[in-house]
C-alpha cells in the first residue's frame, strides 16, 4: 500500500511539475525613456513562450497585459523574466502601468 | 498629474472595495474599527517594505519571487475570507438576533475580525506596494515632481472616499439582509482572489496546465475600463480566462458553500429521535 501511495504521489509530482524542456528560445523587451524596444515582439503561437524584460531607466515600471495575463513591477536598472502562453495566433497588446501613454507594445503570435 | 492621480487612484479602490466590504460585514461588532485600522497600518508599513525589497522579492526563486509571493498573499486572504464566513454561518443569526435586542453594537464576533484584519493588510500591501513603487519612481524623476506628487496624493484622498461611498451603500441594505448581502460578496471576492493566485502560480511555472484561454469577452467588458475594474475586484471578472481561472473560481465558491453548509450544521438543533 505503501509502496502504492509513495508511487502515485509521485506521479503527481511528475504530472503537476512544470516541464523542464520549457522554451528556450529567448525574447527580450528593453523599457528605456519609458517605452518599450522592440514595440512589436513576434513569438510563436501554442507554446510558453519566456520574455525578459529589462528595464534601463532608473525609475520602476509595472509590466501589464490583460490578454497576456500577467502583472509584474520590475524595478529600475533591473530585468525580470514573464511567462505567457501557449497563445492563439493574434495581437496581444501590452504597456508599462506607471508610464501608460508612452509605454505601450504588442506581442504578436504567430 | 491628473494621470498619476488615475493610476493611484485605480490601485487605491482596489484595497478600498474590499475594506468597504469587511466594514460592512463587521457592522456593529465592537472594536471592528480598531481592528481594521490596524489591519490598514500593517498594510501600508508592508507595503514600503515590500517596495523596498521589490528587486529582491522579484529575483528570488529564480525569477518567480513575485508571483509567488503574489500567489501566497492572495491565497492567505482566500482562507482568511473561508473562515469568516464560516464562522459568519454559524453564528451570524445570533448576532444578528442581538442586534435587534440591544441596537447596533454587539459584544460577540471578535473572532472572525482578526481574519477580516489580516484581509484587509494584505490587500494595503499588495495595492499599496505599487503606489509606493510608483511615486517613488517620480520622486526619482524630479523635474516635474511636485505636480505628478500632487496628484499621487489627491488619487488616495479619492481612493479614500471611494471606501466611504463603497461602505455608505452597503450600509442602505436592510440589517437583516446585511450579512446573507456581505457573506455573497465575500464568497465572490474569495472565488476571484483565488483564480488570480492560481493565474500567478501558472505565470510562476508551478502550475502548467490549463493555461488556455477559454472565451473571451473584451469586446462587451475590458478590465482596462473603471467599471471592468470594479467587477474585476468585486466578483473577479476576467475578460479572458484560462481553464486553471475558471477551475479555481468555480472550485472556491464550492468550497465555500460546503464549508458554510457544515459550519451551519448543529446536531442539538435538531429533534432527536431515540
Amino acid at each position: 500500500m505503501r509502496t502504492f501511495l509513495t508511487a502515485a504521489a509521485l506521479a503527481a509530482f511528475v504530472a503537476l511539475a512544470p516541464a523542464a524542456a520549457q522554451a528556450a528560445d529567448d525574447f527580450t523587451l528593453t523599457i528605456k525613456d519609458h517605452k518599450f524596444t522592440p514595440s512589436e515582439l513576434k513569438v510563436p503561437a501554442n507554446k510558453r513562450v519566456a520574455i525578459t524584460v529589462v528595464n534601463s531607466d532608473d525609475t520602476p515600471e509595472e509590466f501589464e497585459s490583460n490578454s497576456l495575463k500577467v502583472e509584474k513591477v520590475i524595478p529600475g536598472g533591473s530585468k525580470a523574466t514573464v511567462r505567457i502562453g501557449p497563445l492563439k495566433p493574434g495581437r496581444y497588446d501590452f504597456f508599462g502601468e506607471f508610464h501608460e501613454d508612452t509605454a505601450k507594445g504588442v506581442v504578436i503570435a504567430e | 498629474m491628473l494621470g498619476a492621480l488615475i493610476i493611484v487612484f485605480r490601485e487605491v479602490i482596489e484595497a478600498g472595495l474590499i475594506i468597504g466590504i469587511v466594514m460592512a460585514a463587521t457592522r456593529g461588532v465592537i472594536g471592528r474599527g480598531r481592528w481594521i485600522a490596524i489591519g490598514v497600518c500593517a498594510g501600508i508599513l508592508g507595503a514600503g517594505v515590500v517596495a523596498l525589497f521589490a528587486g529582491a522579492i522579484s529575483q528570488a526563486f529564480e525569477g518567480a519571487g513575485q508571483e509567488l509571493f503574489n500567489a501566497t498573499v492572495l491565497g492567505v486572504a482566500v482562507v482568511m475570507l473561508m473562515w469568516h464566513n464560516a464562522w459568519m454561518a454559524r453564528h451570524g443569526r445570533e448576532i444578528a438576533a442581538e442586534m435587534r435586542q440591544i441596537g447596533s453594537e454587539v459584544s460577540e464576533g471578535a473572532k472572525p475580525l482578526t481574519a477580516l484584519a489580516v484581509v484587509v493588510g494584505l490587500a494595503v500591501l499588495r495595492e499599496g506596494s505599487e503606489v509606493v513603487l510608483f511615486l517613488y519612481g517620480i520622486f526619482a524623476q524630479g523635474t516635474s515632481g511636485l505636480s505628478l506628487l500632487s496628484g499621487g496624493v489627491l488619487g488616495i484622498v479619492a481612493g479614500a472616499a471611494f471606501t466611504a461611498l463603497t461602505y455608505a451603500g452597503l450600509l442602505a441594505i436592510p440589517q437583516r439582509y446585511i450579512f446573507s448581502v456581505t457573506s455573497w460578496l465575500i464568497a465572490l471576492l474569495a472565488a476571484g482572489m483565488a483564480a488570480q493566485s492560481a493565474q500567478f502560480l501558472y505565470n510562476a511555472g508551478v502550475i502548467d496546465r490549463m493555461g488556455e484561454t477559454v472565451w473571451d469577452t473584451s469586446w462587451l467588458l475590458s478590465e482596462k475600463s473603471l467599471f471592468g475594474q470594479l467587477m474585476h475586484t468585486l466578483i473577479g471578472y476576467v475578460s479572458q480566462p484560462t481553464a486553471l481561472q475558471i477551475v479555481a473560481y468555480i472550485g472556491t465558491l464550492a468550497a465555500m458553500y460546503v464549508l458554510m453548509r457544515i459550519a451551519r450544521y448543529r446536531p442539538e438543533a435538531r429533534p432527536v429521535r431515540v
